[in-house]
């Protein structure tokens, strides 16, 4: 298990490396002069320039640069935002809480409403219910989801007054940021309503967010039980006499969510990718949000920060779900 | 008595030979009700981006001074003079959707010929000479793959600049590794079969193997990832319009038209709704295509 675990952890450097290595080109490569864009500044006289460049190393070789970028990044140090002049770890990490928030709630609606859908669509194979989930999947797996939120905004919070526009919580309340989740902070913080307010402020972005996850799960749940229901074991199973729900729900589902779980990791990446849009849409003041405004800024050090961060999330979350499938599956550990 | 035996020999011969590989693929694809929708769907859309100049009343850029936020011809309040309403510059809402489908229909037919040519090419040169160039190309690929497919579009338009064809060049470099992979994938399926071994032995190039002999039966796959890049071309090319990285105004693209008219959501519905509904369609469409082509080109890869 030691072995399977490094193997996997080693074959990440290589990308790793090329992470690194698109972060550091990306701000060289921006459009404009590289010192500039990194301190944020117009204007500068010709000495703080020379200054400037000298401390940030851009008088030496590329190499050399690399390796410098390199040591900072070990230390912790992505740079500053040029625009607030903040350590942009330091914003990222401010942010960062609400965008999982947002991302797990969307997860869990995918899961809770795919997984049964699923189930039944393929212990019904061929019934209208099935037929039914799976063009309500492709629909859903086609969705733009800048217009679903928008659509959801005018069903639910403009015309059903329902639920509201946009943030995290109403201006009534004041809560103390103590974990960064919204949900945590107001159940801790004893405010009356408080928790209720963000619970609703969530559940659209949410929603908007989860549909195409939903329609994901949907899919790959029916398909996963399909195969395993034409298993020998789940034949032997009915055999023994035991009821269809017991059979579908032990035997069958077990095995099936393998491959379920791996998809639900997958979906990290297009979970964060929909964040950009889902919390420029609803105003949610996440990680998402912050990278479209540091591209309209032209906050380069951001945008370099924010790529090496979400594909240091994404892989990750990969390395995780890898590990957990070895550790379930005895002939993916031993493989290679 | 001539007809029937003319009957008779036409039976004979169709029972006689294999249906064609072409007619087999289309007996299955025909099946699918859901494809079939989706490729009539794509045909109704690839004609009007032909003749968008013919359908269309009205210049997508037109305005009419008189009619701002005109709501669509069967809502209250709506007139046959503009069939899905006007904007707020007053420009005729169904002339601009007619023209934004030519323009989502050249935007997914670049992303999809770009990121399939060198896609392709290096899945090819990957499974084919393996080793430390299939290592180095596949972990780049990685690395694309790593980053959140809109993320890295907005990386490379935040260097390339906002503008419609750096927008289909950054799509077009999010959906490449897909194709690398399938072509590899494939091609490392094939290079173990008896017909390259014999190819081989009979002395065929390298270039002769690779080109003539694999690369046509690695297609299915490819043909598979084409219809549905072209339906992440069109969806991504319309998040960045929207994000108001993509296609600038005026331009009459899908995405762009939505993000401009966002503040009059609650006075005009159509002018967002409207221009959604187009992508939605026509991303929609390619993939139930997709989804038919995968189920009638090669079931193994059904999911």
């Amino acid at each position: 298990m030691i072995r399977f675990i490094l193997t996997r952890i080693g074959l990440l450097i290589p990308t790793l490396i090329g992470v690194t290595l698109l972060a550091f080109a990306l701000i060289r490569l921006a459009p404009g002069d590289a010192i500039l864009l990194t301190a944020g500044e117009r204007g500068m006289d010709p000495e703080r320039y020379a200054l400037l460049r000298h401390e940030m190393g851009f008088d030496r070789s590329l190499i050399e640069q690399y390796g410098i970028y390199l040591g900072q990044l070990a230390l912790g140090d992505l740079g500053r935002s040029a625009y607030s002049h903040q350590p942009v770890l330091t914003e990222f990490l401010t942010l960062f809480p609400a965008t999982i928030e947002l991302t797990m709630a969307a997860m869990l609606f995918a899961v809770v409403l795919g997984l049964p859908a699923g189930m039944l669509a393929a212990t019904r194979r061929g019934s209208v219910f099935d037929r039914a989930t799976m063009a309500v999947s492709v629909a859903g797996y086609s969705m733009p989801i800048f217009w679903w939120g928008l659509l959801l905004i005018l069903a639910f919070s403009v015309s059903l007054g329902w639920t509201p526009v946009s943030g995290r919580l109403s201006l009534t309340y004041f809560v103390e940021p103590v974990s960064g989740f919204m949900l945590i902070d107001t159940l801790i913080s004893g405010e009356k309503g408080a928790f209720l307010s963000a619970l609703r402020h969530l559940i659209l972005p949410a929603v908007a967010l989860g549909t195409v996850p939903l329609a994901v799960v949907a899919r790959m749940t029916r398909s996963a039980m399909l195969d395993v229901l034409g298993e020998d074991y789940i034949r032997t199973a009915r055999a023994k006499g035991l009821s269809p729900l017991r059979v579908i729900a032990i035997h069958a589902l077990r095995n099936a969510l393998i491959p379920v779980v791996t998809v639900i990791g997958l979906q990290v990446g297009h979970l964060l990718a929909g964040a950009i849009l889902t919390e420029t849409i609803f105003a949610w003041p996440g990680v998402g949000k912050w990278l479209v405004e540091a591209v309209r800024r032209r906050d380069y050090p951001v945008l370099q920060g924010g790529v090496l961060l979400a594909a240091s999330v994404v892989m990750l979350v990969n390395l995780s779900i890898d590990l957990l499938y070895g550790a379930i599956n005895p002939r993916i550990r031993h493989a290679r | 008595m001539r007809g029937d035996a003319h009957t008779d020999a036409a039976t004979l011969a169709s029972v006689a030979r294999p249906a064609s590989p072409l007619a087999e693929f289309w007996r299955d694809f025909r099946r699918n009700s859901g494809a079939v929708f989706g490729l009539t769907l794509i045909l109704v859309m690839v004609f009007i981006a032909i003749f968008a100049d013919m359908i269309a009343p009205y210049d997508p850029a037109e305005q009419f001074r008189d009619a701002f936020l005109r709501p669509p011809a069967w809502a209250e309040g709506g007139s046959s003079r503009f069939l899905f309403g006007t904007d707020d510059v007053g420009r005729d809402l169904f002339s601009r959707l007619i023209h934004g489908a030519r323009l989502s229909m050249i935007i997914g037919a670049m992303v999809v010929v770009i990121a399939l040519g060198a896609g392709v090419a290096l899945g090819l040169v990957a499974g084919f000479f393996g080793g430390i160039v299939d290592f180095a190309i596949m972990r780049l690929m990685d690395v694309l793959l790593t980053l959140p497919s809109l993320l890295l579009a907005i990386v490379i338009v935040a260097i390339l600049g906002p503008s419609l064809p750096n927008a289909m060049l950054a799509v077009s470099i999010v959906v490449l590794p897909n194709f690398a992979r399938v072509t590899r994938a494939a091609v490392i399926g094939e290079l173990s079969k008896d017909y390259v071994t014999a190819a081989r032995a009979v002395g065929a190039s390298r270039l002769r193997l690779m080109f003539r002999t694999v690369l046509p039966n690695c297609l299915g796959p490819v043909i598979v990832q084409a219809s549905l890049g072209f339906s992440d071309a069109i969806l991504d090319a319309a998040a960045l319009g929207f994000l108001g990285l993509g296609a600038q105004p005026p331009t009459p693209e899908w995405g762009t038209m939505l993000a401009d008219s966002l503040q009059f959501v609650e006075r005009a519905w159509w002018v967002v709704t409207l221009p959604g509904l187009a992508i939605f369609v026509t991303v929609l469409a390619f993939n139930l295509l997709g989804d038919g082509l995968r189920d009638a080109i090669d079931p193994k890869l059904k999911t």
